[in-house]
């Protein structure tokens, strides 16, 4: 990174004079920079930090969007999370979901980059297919999942059918619905995995590879002593980023399961669908701010595992 | 020596058989859902639901796509999908290539403190703070408008840090030097010599924020309950809901959303999936 210009020392001696005149300088330069700055920071305020910092007060309050009275209740929210099956429930099946998802696509897209790597003639056509899931819009693709996941005449249990599996309600059975997502987020997220890993091995210079090839290692040995070690940072760098994305899931609940009448509602609660039933069906936006801010502390927590990556990359 | 070496050698063919394979039938996989709704959407009625299900339509129709167009105001949907896009592309660039710029080439008091607050705040998902920012938006009666939805895509902190991050290492300070001594205003330097050398830096960004608001969905859900300010995603969502078995026409709605994006992507192939990579956002 360079340094600004202004950051060199100033030429001194200075005449009197001039040195008034470079301060002007200066001052006028600052309220330049605050005046560009201005408008975005303003922006930033009303849609970011302001809200950031009215849901933490929220949540110590009982409030209620139709109600008049909203009073101060202190931990009373978080006292009550405790206690709530719902958000338990929520909780543990977000971690579900999100490790899973996390864990499976990790350990699939892993092997599949040591392959594309190579830059074979395929290489490219197959990164693209693999790549077009990430880059499909969401609610298109689980109308898609959900016939493909259809009890009757969907594909999957077709497929099953052909190997002697008996027909499984995937979205309804509530064994069976919080997989039907994991299935489809692995989907998603894949491509996207698979290539962070492809620009991190191919980063890897050739010459240990080499180096290992002369010692007589096998492919295999070449990738847990040599390739796996190296991508450390990048691999705990893409856990950590899946998981959090994994962490706010939505949609998906939202239109897959929800939407039908027999749809398992326990079976796939996750965290922003409380907060968002909580608010906007039962209007309790103080206890609704308070699970908000236990989502806030999850997704903080991963992000300082995250630094910790990203100063062990630069380091490296 | 020789059947050793005629085996080594057929056991890498295997191997390298096996991989392609395995690679194809990951393929089949990727694109599996995609082809199924292609297929679904050009199918009549009663080829949908049969047993056992045929991947190709065996008799091709158009019925799905018409039905769609009169059950739900879909131009309207993609109307203003493309919109909401557009607005939030344009704004993020615009604000990101300025908040950069100025954090990357200027020193002025706070300006750690600020950069730092910018970041911060992309930590914070967003729908930790969404609740009182819906209740701001009541109490402004903006709830069902254009404003309301697209309030919070204006910004994006990803897009000032990767801006402000090209800006300081791409752009040397003796090409800004070299414009001051020429007499040339800070506004002019930013316009003629900053921005025209981002443009690459700010075509990324701006793909960034295209994928992102095309797939805006909750806020919308909780913003806009009026059918005319739905777009695509909630849209579909809407109409699923309405007609939740009537795969023929979900599926000719879905492939009609899913197109834009696929040939946007299929254009910009490379660049999207290098963008990625380099910098590790999901979309």
């Amino acid at each position: 990174m360079s340094v600004s210009t202004l950051d060199r020392p100033l030429p001194r001696p200075l005449p009197q004079g001039e040195g008034r005149r470079k301060i002007r300088r200066h001052l006028r330069l600052w309220l330049w920079c605050y005046a560009m700055l201005l408008p975005v920071l303003a922006i930033y305020a009303f849609v970011r930090i302001w809200p950031i910092a009215r849901t933490v007060m929220l949540s110590f309050y009982n409030w209620r969007l139709i109600a008049r009275v909203r009073p101060f209740v202190g931990l009373a929210n978080y006292e009550r999370m405790f206690s709530d099956a719902n958000f338990q429930i929520a909780i543990w099946n977000t971690t579900v979901y999100s490790l899973s998802i996390v864990l499976i696509s990790t350990i699939i897209a892993l092997p599949l980059a040591v392959v594309l790597a190579r830059r074979g003639r395929m290489s490219a056509v197959y990164q693209t297919i693999y790549f077009l899931p990430v880059i499909t819009p969401l609610v298109p693709m689980c109308i898609a999942w959900k016939w493909i996941y259809d009890y009757n005449y969907g594909i999957l249990n077709y497929i099953l059918s052909l190997v002697g599996i008996p027909p499984i309600a995937w979205l309804t059975d509530a064994h069976m619905a919080l997989w039907a997502l994991v299935i489809m987020g692995v989907w998603k997220v894949l491509g996207f995995n698979l290539v962070i890993f492809l620009v991190g091995i191919r980063n890897i210079p050739a010459s240990y590879l080499e180096a290992a090839s002369l010692d007589g290692a096998n492919e295999l040995q070449k990738f847990w002593r040599v390739t796996l070690p190296l991508l450390r940072p990048i691999l705990l760098y893409v856990l950590v980023t899946a998981t959090i994305n994994a962490y706010n899931v939505f949609t998906q609940v939202y239109v897959m399961t929800l939407g039908s009448q027999d749809a398992p509602g326990q079976a796939v609660r996750v965290l922003v669908y409380d907060i968002y039933q909580n608010a906007f069906q039962y209007f309790r936006m103080g206890y609704a701010s308070a699970e908000a801010v236990a989502l806030t502390f999850i997704v903080l927590g991963l992000t300082l595992i995250q630094f910790r990556a990203f100063r062990e990359r630069e380091a490296g | 020596m020789r059947p050793g070496r005629q085996r080594r050698r057929l056991r890498r063919r295997l191997g390298a058989l096996l991989i392609h394979a395995v690679l194809a039938g990951g393929a089949v996989f990727m694109l599996l859902p995609m082809l199924w709704m292609l297929a679904t959407s050009f199918k009549p009625p009663p080829e949908i639901a049969v047993w056992p299900p045929h991947l190709l339509p065996q008799a091709p129709t158009l019925a799905n796509y018409r039905g769609l167009f009169q059950a739900v105001p879909f131009p309207r949907f993609f109307g203003n999908s493309v919109f909401i896009s557009v607005i939030s592309t344009a704004c993020v660039v615009i604000t990101s290539m300025i908040a950069g710029a100025v954090f990357a080439k200027y020193r002025f008091p706070g300006r750690s403190f600020l950069f730092m607050l910018v970041l911060a705040t992309a930590i914070v998902p967003f729908e930790a703070y969404m609740i009182p920012l819906y209740i701001q938006l009541v109490r402004l009666h903006w709830i069902n408008t254009y404003q309301a939805i697209i309030l919070p895509w204006l910004v994006m902190s990803f897009g000032i840090f990767l801006l402000r991050q090209h800006v300081a290492s791409a752009i040397p300070d003796e090409l800004m030097e070299a414009a001051r001594v020429d007499g040339a205003s800070e506004w002019w330097t930013f316009r003629r010599v900053l921005v025209p050398l981002s443009g690459n830096a700010m075509a990324a960004v701006g793909i960034f924020a295209f994928i992102q608001a095309w797939g805006v969905f909750l806020w919308l859900l909780l913003v806009a309950n009026n059918e005319h300010l739905f777009n695509l995603e909630v849209g579909l969502t809407a109409f699923q809901f309405r007609f939740s078995t009537d795969y023929g026409k979900l599926m000719a709605g879905s492939t009609l959303s899913t197109l834009p994006m696929l040939i946007v992507f299929l254009l910009l192939r490379r660049r999207i999936i290098e963008n990625m990579a380099l910098t590790g956002l999901k979309g």
